[in-house]
């Protein structure tokens, strides 16, 4: 197993802060990677920089072998990774297969020709659509295949974190980036909706996975290896218990010196 | 029966309901002009509808594009032998065209700032035709009938004894540009395109994060509805006979949008009854004179506070029919 994503000294400035400062880090082939730290310190910005949201001030990143530093956020789409946001950032007007097919926007055909003419061709691809749609969904949550053409704005925040989860899987991306799942839910859905993330990556296929999160319980018990950043600097790595007895990780965490 | 069946009935039923009409009131030159207006109207908020509705483009200056279209007919069945049908077509590449000019400056601002671009357009395009002695400056310039083949649009219509204005004609073509129009613009809402115009419209950073050409899909929206907008144009210019830069002012960009507003945003089902409250109301309470706009204004106020997403809401998209 060699390394899917490889970082080197990815820094971004904005102004006169450092907001990630000379990050090295590896994601290896079929893990799932804890990113944890402080609030401000670098997390969110190290997912926007690697997805081309904002550019990197410098430093490099590769995805197996293609260097990506600096890509718009379609051409990283198009290399195979997908992410989530922090804040839900599903299309609430649209029906959830609606938000569910804009991930899945590169195996669908966008021609003006091909939609307005094509319209047989256009419903065979539809009709693809939503079997993959009801496929995915099946296997993440069931109850969720039947209401497809529900509006998202009309679903609990636990089934929008689930299409949004389904949104980036859908595209079927090497590497999945995911920006603090529980935030907004309860413990309990949390733990739900985690069971059915590991649930669905087990019948996928050894998915990588780099998962954002501040409820440690959860990064105790789906990650592999732990990151913690502090300050936009990596000051520690390694397996969650290990990382947990850090000093320097107690001391961003908890102030004790 | 389907939501699409049902729909195809419903189209149908608005066509022959127009052509009923049309064909009641075929002495009536007034009133068939007033026909021909509304649906000439439609297919211009059909292109707004694309840009606003879909695209979330904001385009003040939907008049400008139906002025292009109207002086591009113009400058060619005046100047050239170019067949008319045709010269619609070429106003709506040139309102295409003329949208070029503004792709930039749309693509990079947003908002208020977006609405000051094209509102700024609009009036550079109204100075531009008023110092523009070629194009007739501001006394405008005339345009020769309509004619498609034998079909000679300025003659009144005698059929045996079938006799009716020669507007009729008029109303001919524009339900027919009005139908495939609707058609259009339906098709692309149900499409991947419009999933892809959604999208960009609610959310540019998540839908760029999963592909999509933010930039590409707002000009396609854009060109497309300026198309509309133009062919619509250019029928008018020829209707009318005469254009000048007077009929293509700020104001009449904002009866475009009110229209779209009134209707609905982003549903195309709402536009020929909100284009015939805005164009046919006016005219109909011309007893109690500038009193009207008055009233008129009120209605739309009333219902814009009691019905925000206009009288015919934007169902939700049903891709392949559920």
């Amino acid at each position: 197993m060699g390394a899917l994503l490889r970082c080197n000294g990815l820094t971004r400035k904005f102004g006169g802060v450092v907001a990630l400062d000379g990050l090295d880090l590896q994601v290896e082939e079929g893990e799932i990677l804890g990113l944890i730290g402080p609030n401000g310190s670098g997390k969110t910005t190290f997912f926007n920089v690697l997805t081309g949201v904002f550019p990197a001030t410098s430093g490099e990143a590769r995805f197996g072998e293609m260097p990506i530093t600096n890509f718009s956020p379609q051409a990283v789409y198009q290399a195979g990774i997908a992410r989530t946001f922090q804040r839900s950032r599903l299309c609430l007007p649209l029906s959830l297969f609606d938000n569910l097919m804009v991930g899945n926007h590169k195996n669908l055909d966008h021609g003006l020709w091909f939609n307005v003419v094509r319209r047989r061709a256009l419903k065979r691809q539809i009709e693809e659509g939503r079997k993959a749609a009801r496929e995915l969904l099946e296997l993440f949550d069931p109850p969720l295949a039947g209401r497809l053409f529900e509006p998202a704005s009309r679903v609990p925040m636990i089934d929008r974190r689930r299409i949004e989860i389904c949104r980036a899987l859908i595209g079927k991306p090497r590497l999945l980036l995911l920006d603090e799942p529980s935030a907004g839910m309860t413990r309990d859905e949390t733990r739900r909706l985690m069971d059915d993330l590991l649930e669905a990556r087990r019948r996928l296929g050894r998915l990588t996975i780099v998962l954002i999160e501040h409820e440690m319980s959860v990064i105790e018990r789906v990650t592999d290896r732990c990151v913690v950043l502090n300050y936009g600097k990596k000051i520690a790595e390694g397996a969650y218990r290990q990382v947990a007895e850090d000093p320097l990780v107690r001391q961003a965490y908890l102030g004790l010196s | 029966m389907t939501r699409e069946g049902r729909e195809r009935l419903a189209q149908a039923l608005a066509i022959v309901f127009v052509a009923g009409l049309s064909l009641a009131l075929r002495e009536d030159d007034f009133a068939l002009f007033l026909v021909a207006r509304v649906l000439i109207v439609v297919i211009a908020c059909l292109g707004l509808n694309v840009q606003f509705g879909y695209a979330g483009v904001v385009n003040f200056a939907g008049a400008t594009f139906f002025g292009v279209g109207g002086y591009m007919a113009a400058v060619l069945s005046r100047g050239t032998g170019v067949p008319h049908l045709f010269i619609l077509v070429a106003g709506g590449i040139a309102a295409a065209l003329a949208g070029c000019v503004l792709i930039l400056p749309v693509l990079r601002t947003r908002g208020h700032y977006a609405a000051l671009v094209t509102i700024a357009f609009a009036l550079l395009f109204r100075t531009f035709l008023e110092v523009n002695d070629s194009l007739g400056g501001p006394q405008g310039l005339k345009l020769p009938e309509l004619r498609i083949g034998p079909w000679r649009f300025n003659e009144p219509i005698a059929l045996g004894r079938f006799e009716a204005s020669f507007l009729l004609n008029y109303v001919i073509l524009a339900l027919f540009l009005a139908a495939l129009a609707f058609a259009l613009v339906v098709r692309v809402d149900r499409s991947w395109i419009g999933v892809q115009l959604d999208a960009v419209r609610l959310d540019e950073t998540s839908a760029a994060a999963f592909g999509i050409p933010i930039a590409r899909a707002k000009i396609t929206a854009f060109t497309l509805g300026n198309f509309l907008a133009g062919v619509a144009g250019a029928l008018s210019a020829h209707m009318v006979g005469f254009i000048a830069p007077n009929n293509y002012s700020f104001g009449e960009s904002l009866i475009l949008v009110s229209i779209l507003l009134l209707g609905g945003i982003g549903n195309p089902w709402g536009l020929p009854l909100a284009a015939a409250i805005v164009i046919v109301l006016p005219e109909q309470l011309q007893v109690i004179q500038e009193y009207r706009y008055l009233l008129y204004a009120g209605l739309v106020i009333l219902i814009l506070l009691f019905r925000p997403n206009g009288l015919v809401p934007r169902p939700l998209r049903r891709l392949g029919g559920a």
